[in-house]
């Protein structure tokens, strides 16, 4: 007999396995719904897959009797909208500052100190400041997530453009390079990857605080709404918003590593 | 011929770390030096001192007369034993990224006529060092040894005096290790290049230069290793043709160096 640290499932059964988890929790899901209808029909807390069904279809399908919008669509464009704005602007303030930090000792000296002191601030704790500041609209929600995620993002920055070979720079130098040239030329393109990477691995937080600023100070977004039905107890509403925010959580994540393979296919041979 | 490369009273410490001790040498325009030494002689350090990576402690390094340069510059071309090309650039932007850097100062890249004209000239070099085939490859899709011809290019689109090799094949294959050999050799009287090398392999040195340096230490003290650091201990001309003379000098540099690893 093999060792167990050596057996490998093959591709079919690995699939296999993979998907097992989900159905079960399908199941368990089901069996328990089914338990608490038989007991109350109106039971709202585990409401059945055809409830479920229904409610997504009054959400997305129907246009609501209050505004006359498809509520669910609208919930996801304005969540998205805030999410991509916010992501970008501290993805380009990542790149900037952590780019200039990790490459200019000078710029780094008195930076470094100052983004470590903020990246330990609990972005929740100053959303109160954000609100009085910016007031309730759309632009502090976004400045949540940027004030969240963009002392991570320059940080990673700056330890990736330190951690570039010192020969590349070396070389560089020796074929005549200025420090502005072997920025553009040399540490720029090596460092695009790597921001998408971190803007990859920042994304959970970008949610978590999109959906808090939306349910505490919003009148749209997938945060927002579930919090809203949270009032009716609402989980067949719920629960589909929360597997439609998996979902595009999962797309999104996705959609940056294929795009990153497309453009830089050199650097994800090299890793 | 005056004397191009100079060291004077050469030396190198880091605090109380001496690594290099009263280095006082000539060299001439066209000179092929290899370096070779136990590790932690101070051979590198002494190339990354020509390099301009690090400043000379005491005494003076010059060059034509001056003091080195404080910063690699482009008279001065470099292949290291790894991370000499740029990943994310293919063969031909490689090489040609040396023109661009000298003539678009802003973009620090060319386009139209201009480019094809760079890329006409990196083509050149490329063919030299035998990597015509490879012009739109990417580094990591290139051996090793293909990796070292890219560098040797984009090192010599500079058209560098000096060349310096840090333990440029270390990591190849004895075979490809051969071809480079020749290749360097090739290279370096077609552009009559003054080369330094640093090398661990004895052999590679002998075959290789039209001068040895054995890096050394004279004094040792066992109690505080770093107190004396090394020096030039074997200067040896490898342009005579006595076979004999040169593997006689070999056996003696090889049991000095055996010794010297012992008791440190």
């Amino acid at each position: 007999m093999r060792r167990l640290i050596n057996l490998q499932p093959s591709r079919v059964l690995k699939a296999a396995l993979g998907i097992i988890p989900f159905l079960l929790i399908l199941l368990v899901y089901q069996f328990n719904s089914d338990i608490r209808k038989a007991e109350n029909e109106q039971d709202r807390l585990l409401p059945s897959f055809t409830e479920m069904a229904d409610g997504v279809r009054r959400m997305a399908f129907e246009p609501s009797q209050r505004t006359g919008d498809y509520e669910f669509w609208e919930d996801t464009k304005s969540s998205i909208k805030r999410l991509a704005t916010g992501i970008a602007i501290a993805a380009a303030i990542g790149l900037i500052v952590g780019l200039a930090a990790g490459a200019i000792p000078l710029i780094s000296a008195p930076l470094s100190p100052l983004i470590t002191a903020i990246s330990l601030i609990p972005p929740m704790a100053i959303l109160p400041v954000l609100f009085i500041a910016f007031g309730l609209g759309e632009l502090s929600k976004v400045m949540l997530i940027v004030i969240g995620v963009c002392p991570f993002l320059i940080r990673d920055i700056l330890q990736r453009t330190q951690e570039l070979p010192r020969e590349q720079l070396v070389k560089a130098q020796t074929l005549g390079g200025n420090s502005w040239q072997i920025i553009l030329r040399v540490i720029l393109p090596q460092i695009v990857p790597r921001l998408i990477d971190a803007v990859r691995l920042s994304l959970g937080a970008a949610w978590l605080f999109l959906i808090a600023a939306e349910a505490i100070a919003s009148t749209d977004g997938l945060g927002y709404r579930i919090f809203l039905v949270r009032r009716y107890m609402s989980m067949d509403i719920i629960l589909p918003y929360v597997v439609w925010i998996t979902f595009l959580a999962f797309t999104l994540d996705w959609c940056l590593l294929k795009l990153s393979r497309v453009i830089f296919p050199w650097y994800h041979a090299e890793k | 011929m005056s004397a191009f490369i100079q060291l004077d009273h050469l030396s190198k410490h880091y605090r109380d770390n001496v690594v290099l001790e009263n280095l006082n040498c000539e060299v001439r325009e066209g000179e092929f030096v290899t370096l070779v030494g136990a590790s932690g002689c101070g051979k590198s350090t002494f190339l990354r001192l020509l390099l301009g990576t690090e400043s000379v402690s005491s005494g003076q390094l010059l060059m034509a007369g001056k003091p080195i340069e404080q910063e690699p510059s482009p008279d001065r071309g470099i292949v290291f034993q790894r991370y000499s090309v740029f990943p994310h650039l293919n063969v031909r932007e490689n090489v040609v990224l040396g023109i661009e850097f000298v003539e678009s100062k802003w973009l620090g890249r060319l386009f139209g006529k201009r480019r094809k004209d760079a890329l006409a000239q990196a083509d050149e070099l490329l063919a030299a060092v035998g990597l015509e085939q490879a012009r739109f490859k990417y580094p990591h899709e290139l051996s090793g040894g293909m990796q070292q011809r890219l560098a040797l290019a984009q090192a010599l689109i500079k058209r560098p005096k000096i060349l310096l090799l840090d333990e440029p094949f270390g990591a190849l294959d004895p075979g490809i290790r051969k071809e480079m050999h020749e290749l360097v050799m090739g290279l370096w009287r077609q552009y009559g290049l003054t080369i330094f090398m640093v090398t661990h392999d004895l052999k590679e040195g002998f075959e290789l230069g039209t001068r040895l340096w054995v890096f050394d230490k004279v004094r040792v003290d066992p109690h505080a290793p770093n107190r004396f650091g090394s020096t030039i201990t074997y200067d040896l001309s490898l342009n005579s043709k006595d076979k004999a003379l040169k593997i006689a000098a070999l056996d003696e540099i090889k049991g000095r160096l055996h010794t010297a690893d012992r008791t440190e």
